[in-house]
């Protein structure tokens, strides 16, 4: 039985870094803890060292409210952080700072939506919440998990400002959550909150279920490229089961990235208690209406408004137009290329085909593909003048993508210049015509002998012949011109 | 010239600003005193002698420049629960033994700046949980003018220290009664300003929500000249605010005129009559200086101390989490399970410590949350609101800072309720974020031992400033007057 004859249900917890911001969400060590040595992004605030404080980083709270705005949901106008208690290494005060929705805490922000096409079919996965709270540390186990001796902590990440979006279980494949997660990687970079490249920038944890079967929840999917991957893994493996006539046991499994496999948590994870209250340390947030607005006038143009403005102001189609804000890079890069060649149905084209395979090809972001917007322009204005054929086009920005040279030194390295000399052109008909003496003899009467020697010329010249030359001085010379 | 351990801050302050002392002088008095006594009274955990030697040649090179410093060469003593750059922080605890504080709290680091000298840090009862000094892991403080009695705590060590002469001034903190009672117990004044007057950055959490850095000083003039120099909002606090009021105008305006009403849910039954009496003589006093003097009611005060013990030992527990061992302090060596190895290092703490943390946790969990934690946060919520009320007739309240004079050593160790009691008086203020204030008044002698006795005014949040115009008006009459105390009971 095929996946789709099950009815799939997931919900998504994604932690989103908002590593956009200089500095941590509750100390001035800075937001960007990569490729530093261990422990040296720290202070005594994110260090928990005792007698240290928590000071809420302001813009965080823009941050977080620009995104519960493009999420469609109602925002707190006052709101308060809460200690979610619980001791694990990576933890400096062994209780993290996060938002709640009981025991006296208010998140910033409920009750959403983020829609998407899919399929031709209009969809609206309702949000349920959106939290700030504080990344925890990293445990390193140096020898693997289970395996290492002893664990280190890097320190150098926590107190980095996380929010948690947390979605209702309204995601019906696992496509539909490749989508989503797209999506929402698009509003994020417009929102220009979140870099989702950089490793850890989105993180998952997901519910799934089949069949109203118990709920699973997958814990540990550390990229938003694994998401998909891990909910494939949980829903073909639950399919299984109840395909067999089992029924799948609710539990927390881990994803785990070199296996490609979901695991259950070895031991069975007792309902943790997390004795939430308000945080003593950070004032309750107020928000007057004058504020909000402000924030909300400051958010840029976001992916629907600009799809929509990509169908008024370049005359594309709204599928394709879809297509590209579904990535923030390629619709800049569609922008930028735009600017520099005037005809946006053919960059929209171009973009759809020749660059989205690169892309394919070498598993890379838009942004690390050698082809700029300035070289595809370049090589579009060569196509339309002529000098070069669009299939040579095609070959040119292979070309380009893979050594990075400008087409046009390309184009001259590789001889790839169209051959537009009526001359020379003659020269090699003539010659096609010596070596081909029955193909010109039923071309007085055949055109598909015509066309054939017309090819044959376009061979020799290894496409670079201006067909229209080509046509015209073979007819001519089978007219005994 | 009168001993420097005997003058005040003012005194000090001005005399080395105008070159007639040094702050190498002082400071190298006040070790010699300290070297003399801390043996008995252990105030001191740990004395500063190099780094306040060295503080002190830096301020007489500054006033040598020409610069004047409001605290220049003042000597000060700090609970060894705020963090003094470079000196070690225990918090009265085996935990942290041997951790050394890597920064200064901003009050600290506003105290150098204006001048002061720390020239240690001074015992507690651990993490600030106890009202005597007996829960320190490090002995307890004992009170110069008694020897069988109690400093009061849990900032016992300051209190001593500047009772003693030991410090000019000295700063404590005041969760729940802390400065207050050791003040009273000591003959001080001892000031527990409003919720978000002074920075807690750099004070090791026990209750956040409740807590404040406090200060006690032999005289008004000092407790001013060392809180103005702390005041302030610090950017590293988020709970600090201004206030746009001068201490020096406070000090300067009369009583007349003032309404006082006094709390009748704290000064009626339980309260020992030479504590009742030290506070009827105030209140006449002031009445003779022109105070209206009425009765004020917070009716719902007698659910203080439940709703105060639950707040802050949940705020406690969640606190004292940090104390891993991961990071700082004692990490004995070890293999194997970390969970282990956390109740390794946690086991560390003092037995009423691990009663806190046991009973603020459970008061948390789920289930109980909304039972225990919840509803002492909405009463905290009335009495807010009752305190309000009471200042639209009053504009300062006057009650017992404790129901009895300093009571025994080992007197109320067996019973935690016991020793839960003796902040009856106090915790209400820091349930609502008062601003509070010990004046001493008197002395109560029994079989033979003088004791000293005090009562706290208490003013609308953010009105600090009234509590010093009433104390001040109160030490201008002669009857709050605080001196230096030498074991066991010789006023000198
Ligand atoms: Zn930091």
């Amino acid at each position: 039985m095929a996946e789709s004859d099950h009815r799939v249900m997931i919900g998504l917890e994604v932690h989103v870094q908002l590593n956009r911001l200089n500095t941590k969400l509750f100390c001035g060590c800075r937001a960007e803890y990569q490729g530093l040595p261990p422990n040296t992004n720290v202070c005594p605030v994110c260090l928990g060292l005792p007698g240290s404080l928590p000071v809420l980083n302001k813009l965080a709270v823009n941050h977080a409210i620009m995104v519960a705005k493009a999420l469609n949901c109602t925002i707190s106008r006052s709101f308060n952080f809460v200690r979610k208690n619980y001791f694990y290494p990576d933890m400096t005060k062994n209780f993290q700072i996060s938002q709640y929705e009981k025991a006296g805490g208010v998140p910033v922000a409920h009750s959403g939506w983020l829609g998407f096409a899919n399929d031709s079919l209009e969809r609206r996965i309702r949000i349920r919440r959106i939290q700030i709270e504080e990344d925890p540390g990293r445990l390193e186990h140096p020898e693997g998990i289970g395996s290492s001796k002893y664990v280190l902590v890097d320190y150098n990440r926590a107190g980095v400002g996380l929010l948690e979006i947390v979605t209702e279980p309204d995601l019906a494949s696992p496509d539909e959550a490749r989508v989503f997660i797209q999506k929402l990687r698009s509003v994020l970079e417009h929102l220009g909150v979140c870099d989702t490249s950089r490793e850890g920038a989105i993180r998952a944890d997901a519910n799934v279920s089949v069949d109203g079967g118990n709920r699973v929840e997958v814990k540990n999917i550390s990229s938003y490229k694994e998401i998909v991957k891990a909910i494939e893994f949980e829903v073909l493996r639950q399919t299984k089961i109840i395909e067999a006539g089992g029924s799948v046991s609710r539990e927390t499994r881990h994803w785990v990235e070199a296996k490609g496999m979901t695991i259950s948590s070895r031991q069975k994870e007792e309902e943790q208690d997390y004795r939430y209250f308000p945080e003593p340390d950070i004032p309750v947030v107020s928000l007057d209406e004058d504020a909000l607005q402000r924030i909300f006038d400051s958010m840029p143009e976001l992916p629907d408004a600009r799809a929509k403005r990509f169908v008024e102001q370049y005359g594309l189609k709204s599928y394709d137009a879809n297509v590209l804000v579904l990535d923030k890079g390629l619709a800049d890069y569609f922008e930028e290329t735009v600017r520099l060649y005037t005809n946006p149905k053919t960059v929209a084209n171009w973009i759809q085909s020749e660059i989205l395979r690169q892309l394919n090809e070498k598993k890379i972001e838009i942004n690390q593909l050698a082809v700029t917007p300035g070289y595809l322009a370049e090589m579009l204005h060569m196509i339309e003048t002529g000098e070069i054929s669009g299939k040579i086009g095609k070959r040119v920005l292979v070309e380009v993508a893979n050594t990075g040279l400008p087409p046009r030194v390309v184009v001259e390295r590789l001889g790839l210049t169209r051959i537009a000399d009526v001359e020379f052109i003659r020269r090699v008909a003539e010659e096609v015509f010596r070596e081909n003496p029955d193909a010109v003899e039923d071309a007085k009467r055949d055109q598909e002998a015509v066309n054939y020697l017309i090819g044959q010329v376009m061979k020799k010249t290894r496409g670079r012949a201006d067909p229209e030359v080509a046509n015209k001085v073979v007819r001519q010379l089978l007219n005994g011109g | 010239m009168e001993a420097v351990f005997k003058m005040g801050a003012s005194r000090i302050a001005s005399a080395v600003n105008a070159g007639e002392l040094s702050a190498k002088e002082v400071v190298t008095a006040y070790l010699e005193r300290i070297a003399e006594l801390n043996g008995k009274l252990n105030a001191y955990l740990h004395v500063n002698s190099t780094g306040a030697r060295r503080a002190a040649s830096s301020v007489d090179d500054l006033v040598v420049r020409g610069e004047k410093l409001n605290l220049a060469g003042v000597p000060v003593a700090v609970k060894d629960v705020i963090s003094v750059r470079g000196l070690p922080i225990t918090c009265g605890s085996r935990v942290l033994r041997g951790y050394v504080a890597p920064y200064d709290a901003t009050v600290v680091n506003r105290l150098k700046r204006a001048g002061a000298i720390v020239l240690g840090t001074t015992n507690t009862d651990e993490f600030a949980m106890g009202s005597s000094t007996e829960n320190s892991a490090y002995g307890a403080s004992r009170n110069p003018w008694a020897e069988d009695r109690v400093p009061g705590g849990s900032s016992g060590g300051s209190a001593v220290a500047v009772s003693g002469g030991m410090a000019t001034a000295a700063l404590g903190t005041d969760t729940g009664g802390s400065v207050r009672l050791p003040a009273c117990f000591t003959g001080l004044f001892g000031l527990k300003p409003s919720y978000g007057a002074l920075s807690r950055y750099g004070l090791v959490s026990y209750a956040n929500s409740l807590e404040q850095v406090g200060v006690f000083a032999r005289s008004v003039d000092d407790l001013a000249l060392v809180y103005s120099a702390m005041l302030g909002a610090d950017p590293k606090d988020g709970t600090t605010t201004n206030f746009s009021w001068s201490i020096r105008d406070a000090l300067s305006r009369g009583v007349e005129g003032l309404r006082l009403g006094v709390v009748v849910e704290m000064s009626g039954e339980g309260i020992h009559e030479a504590v009742s009496s030290a506070l009827s003589t105030t209140c006449k006093e002031l009445e003779r200086n022109g105070v209206s003097v009425g009765e004020a009611s917070i009716k719902h005060m007698g659910y203080s101390l439940e709703a105060y013990y639950l707040i802050a030992m949940s705020e406690a527990s969640s606190n004292l989490a940090r104390f891993d061992g991961v990071r700082y302090g004692e990490h004995p060596a070890f293999e194997g399970d970390w969970n282990e190895e956390y109740s390794r290092v946690r086991s560390l703490f003092g037995l009423e410590v691990k009663r806190r943390i046991i009973l603020g946790a459970f008061a948390l969990s789920a289930g109980y949350q909304e039972m225990y934690y919840g509803r002492a946060s909405r009463f905290r919520t009335l009495l807010i609101h009752e305190f309000r009320e009471a200042f639209k007739q009053f504009d300062v309240l006057i009650a017992p800072t404790s129901p009895t004079p300093p009571f025994r050593f080992g007197e109320k160790t067996q019973d935690p309720l016991t020793m839960y009691l003796s902040d009856v008086d106090t915790v209400p203020v820091n349930l609502a974020g008062l601003p509070a204030l010990n004046v001493p008044v008197g002395t109560f002698t029994t079989d033979g031992t003088t004791l000293p006795l005090g009562v706290q005014l208490i003013a609308p949040y953010g009105r600090d400033d009234l509590l010093f115009t009433v104390a001040s008006q109160l030490e201008r009459s002669g009857l709050s007057s605080a001196r230096v105390v030498e074991p066991w009971g010789r006023i000198v």
